[in-house]
């Protein structure tokens, strides 16, 4: 792998950047592989690029239905924070916010990381409650965070309402400094770059369609361009987790829904934070485009189809234009739904199953691109060294028969 | 936006007035000591969560207040039959 840098840049542009080093190979796939990956989405990627670089497991295929990222990597606001109630997933989730800090230079690509911080807002006594108790919660397992009044509120997002006038005032908020946002794709890109140059090899347009088994043991996987082995597979295919599963004849305790998002015209810079709100429900940050991109609720029902139901972001608009009134006059762009496997608990399984060479990470919900760094990090360990790694323990597929749930509902953005 | 036929007020309307009520014709367990932790985390969370032809509860809330079934395709959400609780469905997987 070539390394970006100020020098590659001006090299390059002698040839009027013709000659740019391919982002990563196209190869036809092997016979066998040591892991499979089914997903090349954001996390799979990640999976993809610690095992070769944590683990020295370089004999890795990514296989993916569609191309590398284009699911709900695609699709998400991108919004990263830690802020999590429970100390598992909070120390998961800030695993993952410090690798985000270093990850444009561990990839040498452009991640754009922006730490702009993120405002969660409470609007009745409860919320401020949750929001107080959340807040110490972090605080104690060393995640950054205070509870801040609306008037601090207004000095950080200065558009926004305050007014204990409006229907739904706005009493405090808890803020994340070291929240903030990344460019989505280049996430994917990036880990599909750096696990490329480590060997792994990128197997695009190509749909799993069975699991191969043997004795209880996996043996490789089915494919749309026929089989491939493998002594290890690992699943990790967000809202089709369920069907991949039902594969291997396992169930899920997941349910697959559309969740929406949407962009408006790009606009000058006005919002240089991420705006969540659980109860108006609604989140809002601005692009480096420009854009501002709003995030919407789920669909009440199961659904594989890509797109959601109008209300739900007519709903997410109105809360929107509540809390930022001078968005009402914003023109909307574009709209499009992800399929979010959602958990019970509203938190991710990241486990091994009673097939022996198969792996799970799925559930992520609503949440799942703030954690992909960490998600990867502590799943390539698992598949690697076929055992839980210590962060992923709680997380394990058995933690519904014992009824050792953990219920990020609180601190998961969208609520369902 | 889904149009939802409700069996019980006999027309079409909007999805806005029903709520989703999850996978249909789950029975609870008349037994629940008698199961195992599996078989009771199957009864609580485990889903069909199937892609294609899902039968599934409705509840009309902004209506006439009382529960069918329904079932739908979930890739491409056409609601193909709804019907009453306790009658079972029409159409199965098998026919799609």
């Amino acid at each position: 792998m070539k390394r970006y840098s100020g020098f590659s840049l001006l090299k390059n542009a002698l040839s009027y950047h013709e000659n740019w080093q391919k982002v990563w190979r196209n190869p036809t796939p092997k016979k066998d592989y040591d892991v499979i990956i089914v997903g090349g989405g954001g996390h799979g990627l990640a999976t993809a690029y610690y095992l070769a670089k944590v683990h020295g497991i370089t004999n890795v295929a990514v296989v993916e239905k569609g191309y590398l990222g284009g699911g709900n990597t695609a699709r998400n606001t991108t919004i990263i924070r830690s802020n999590y109630l429970w100390d598992e997933a909070a120390q998961l989730y800030e695993l993952s916010l410090k690798l985000w800090e270093g990850l444009s230079q561990e990839l040498n690509y452009n991640v754009m990381f922006s730490q702009r911080g993120v405002l969660n807002l409470g609007h009745n006594l409860q919320d401020m409650r949750d929001i107080e108790r959340r807040v110490n919660a972090n605080r104690l397992n060393g995640i950054d965070g205070e509870v801040v009044t609306p008037q601090r509120i207004k000095e950080i997002a200065p558009l926004i309402n305050i007014s204990p006038d409006s229907r739904y005032p706005i009493l405090g908020a808890s803020w994340q400094p070291r929240g903030g946002t990344a460019r989505h794709d280049a996430v994917a890109w990036g880990y599909a770059r750096g696990a490329d140059a480590l060997g792994v090899d990128m197997i695009q347009q190509t749909e799993v369609i069975g699991i191969r088994r043997k004795g209880g043991a996996v043996v490789g996987v089915e494919t749309s361009n026929g089989f491939i082995g493998a002594r290890k597979v690992a699943c990790v295919a967000a809202g089709s987790s369920g069907v991949v599963a039902a594969m291997a004849g396992l169930r899920l305790p997941v349910e697959s829904r559309p969740l929406q998002a949407l962009v408006s015209e790009p606009i000058k810079p006005c919002l240089d934070t991420v705006v969540m709100s659980n109860a108006v429900h609604g989140y809002i940050s601005q692009s480096d485009k420009g854009d501002l991109v709003i995030g919407a609720g789920v669909d009440s029902y199961n659904g594989y189809g890509q797109r959601g139901s109008l209300h739900v972001i007519e709903h997410t608009v109105q809360a929107i234009c509540e809390l930022f009134p001078a968005f009402s006059r914003v023109r909307m762009n574009r709209q499009w739904g992800g399929i979010v496997d959602t958990c019970p608990d509203a938190c991710p399984i990241i486990s091994k199953t009673s097939v022996q060479g198969l792996y799970f990470n799925c559930g992520w919900g609503t949440g799942g691109f703030k954690a992909t760094p960490g998600s990867g990090y502590v799943f390539a360990d698992t598949v690697a060294n076929d055992r839980p790694h210590p962060l992923a323990k709680a997380f394990n597929l058995d933690r519904f028969n014992t009824g050792a749930l953990i219920d990020e509902h609180g601190a998961a953005g969208v609520a369902h | 936006m889904l149009l939802i036929y409700c069996p019980h007020c006999l027309e079409h309307r909007e999805e806005e007035e029903f709520s989703y009520g999850g996978e249909a014709h789950i029975a609870r367990p008349l037994n629940p000591e008698a199961l195992s932790d599996e078989q009771w985390a199957d009864y609580l969370f485990f889903r069909k969560n199937p892609r294609g032809i899902h039968h599934e509860m409705w509840y009309h809330a902004i209506g006439c207040r009382r529960y069918f079934n329904a079932t739908r395709n979930t890739v491409t959400y056409e609601i193909l039959e709804t019907y009453k609780v306790g009658t079972q469905p029409q159409i199965t997987g098998a026919d799609v």
